[in-house]
């Protein structure tokens, strides 16, 4: 959207209703002295530049290296999370929950939306949208067939809906052939989709 | 309440569609919708669970065919409107005609951004003690509340197990009509998938829902 759309209000013909009507509601709130427009600028703007994936992949690096910060992490996912100076805004109620060769978890919110915003960023639409919402819970085997992902057949499917304010981060499994790389190196194999049980990591060495 | 938002379980909505290098926002006004909504609730124009039950209540043709963030804006406007921060008038004219409600945390300016991105805390003191141990047998009461709950349909009647207790939390229920935050006990309950889904379900497969005291009775 250009400064000039932002300015003139008499240029619609090239707006859609619904960007219209969004306008109309910002100018009431911002009339009513309700909201300041520069705040929501500056709202969108954190989202957009602080909050991310990246702040869950830290988190998933140093788990993978350091076993106490694990064994804390999975005993109380926002209090260890809190001892990490760099992803301090986690908020409460936390939950990390452990991929193994013997179970996968997966995170889904069958209601709305909910997911851990401040570990993984503003969710994707797909995992807001009804096809996910839907399978997941009955037929999450299919659901991983749309991410090309397929596990063994014995292995232990585990879904966590997420239907109070508790927000779920899947730790999961080391990826082989990384002994020895720094926390750094191992957060960048960390995917978003393997934080919520839709994909694994990246593997060492794989084009990106 | 039974609207289509509680979709876990449904048929018929297709693949799960990844979209590549996804951008945050597929168009500016998806963004400012969501600036718009943090911004009201932090100003106390209302709670989240209240937002969440404005979205359920839209018809069931619109839910299913607008994207997120109309849903958003949709329920935004509506909530407001009915909750007296402005009037059907106002939203036709694009304008400011009447004097503005009070907030209950006053105006949104710079100075509670940073506020907004801290999660909020839904941990309150325990009225009472818990009625459920970890490792009990309970069942999802067979309820169906015609105003906003977080008891999703799937495994309403079934039995599982309490895995986790997380505290008392506000509890959507009463927050949502804003009857208070009438704290409960939250418990992680986990369900065989062939419970829920019969005998074609997924042998391997466990579900677990957050739920609240009021939504369990004791299963043997």
């Amino acid at each position: 959207m250009s400064e000039h759309h932002h300015d003139h209000d008499h240029d619609h013909s090239e707006l859609s209703e619904t960007e219209l009507r969004v306008r109309a509601l910002e100018t009431i709130l911002t009339e009513k002295g309700y909201v300041e427009p520069a705040a929501l600028d500056a709202i969108i703007q954190a989202y957009e530049t602080k909050i991310g994936p990246h702040n869950g992949a830290r988190v998933v690096a140093k788990a993978w290296t350091d076993p106490a910060f694990k064994a804390a992490l999975l005993e109380d996912g926002s209090k260890a999370i809190g001892t990490l100076g760099h992803v301090s805004r986690v908020g409460d109620h936390l939950v990390v929950v452990e991929n193994t060769p013997e179970r996968h978890n997966m995170v889904v919110c069958t209601l709305c939306s909910c997911y851990p915003w401040e570990m993984l960023g503003l969710p994707p639409v797909w995992y807001k949208a009804s096809p996910y919402r839907s399978r997941a819970v009955k037929d999450p085997r299919g659901v991983l067939a749309d991410f090309d992902v397929t596990l063994p057949e014995d292995i232990e499917i585990r879904v966590w809906d997420s239907t109070a304010e508790t927000r779920f981060l899947v730790l999961p499994m080391r990826p082989e052939g990384t002994e020895g790389w720094s926390e750094e190196q191992l957060a960048d194999l960390v995917t978003r989709d393997s934080m919520i049980g839709t994909g694994f990591p990246k593997t060492p060495g794989a084009p990106s | 309440m039974n609207g289509v938002h509680d979709m876990g379980g449904m048929d018929g909505f297709g693949k799960v569609e990844p979209e590549p290098n996804e951008p945050m926002f597929h168009a500016d006004w998806e963004s400012r919708v969501l600036a718009m909504v943090r911004a009201m609730g932090a100003a106390g124009a209302f709670n989240i669970d209240t937002s969440r039950f404005y979205r359920e209540t839209l018809p069931p043709d619109v839910y299913l065919s607008s994207s997120y963030y109309k849903k958003w804006f949709l329920g935004l406007e509506e909530m407001l409107i009915e909750k007296g921060y402005l009037t059907r008038d106002e939203v036709a004219a694009g304008h400011a005609m009447q004097p503005a409600k009070a907030l209950k945390h006053g105006k949104f300016d710079l100075s509670q951004v940073e506020r907004v991105m801290v999660r909020g805390k839904f941990g309150r003191t325990a009225p009472a003690p818990a009625k459920f141990n970890i490792g009990d047998k309970v069942r999802a009461k067979n309820i169906h509340p015609a105003t906003h709950t977080r008891l999703p349909r799937y495994v309403r009647g079934h039995v599982g197990v309490v895995e986790l207790n997380h505290g008392c939390h506000v509890f959507p229920d009463s927050a949502a009509m804003e009857l208070g935050e009438n704290p409960q006990w939250l418990y992680t309950v986990v369900f065989e998938g062939r419970d829920l889904w019969g005998e074609d379900g997924d042998p391997t497969l466990k579900v677990s829902i957050d739920a609240f005291e009021p939504y369990l009775d004791p299963a043997s």
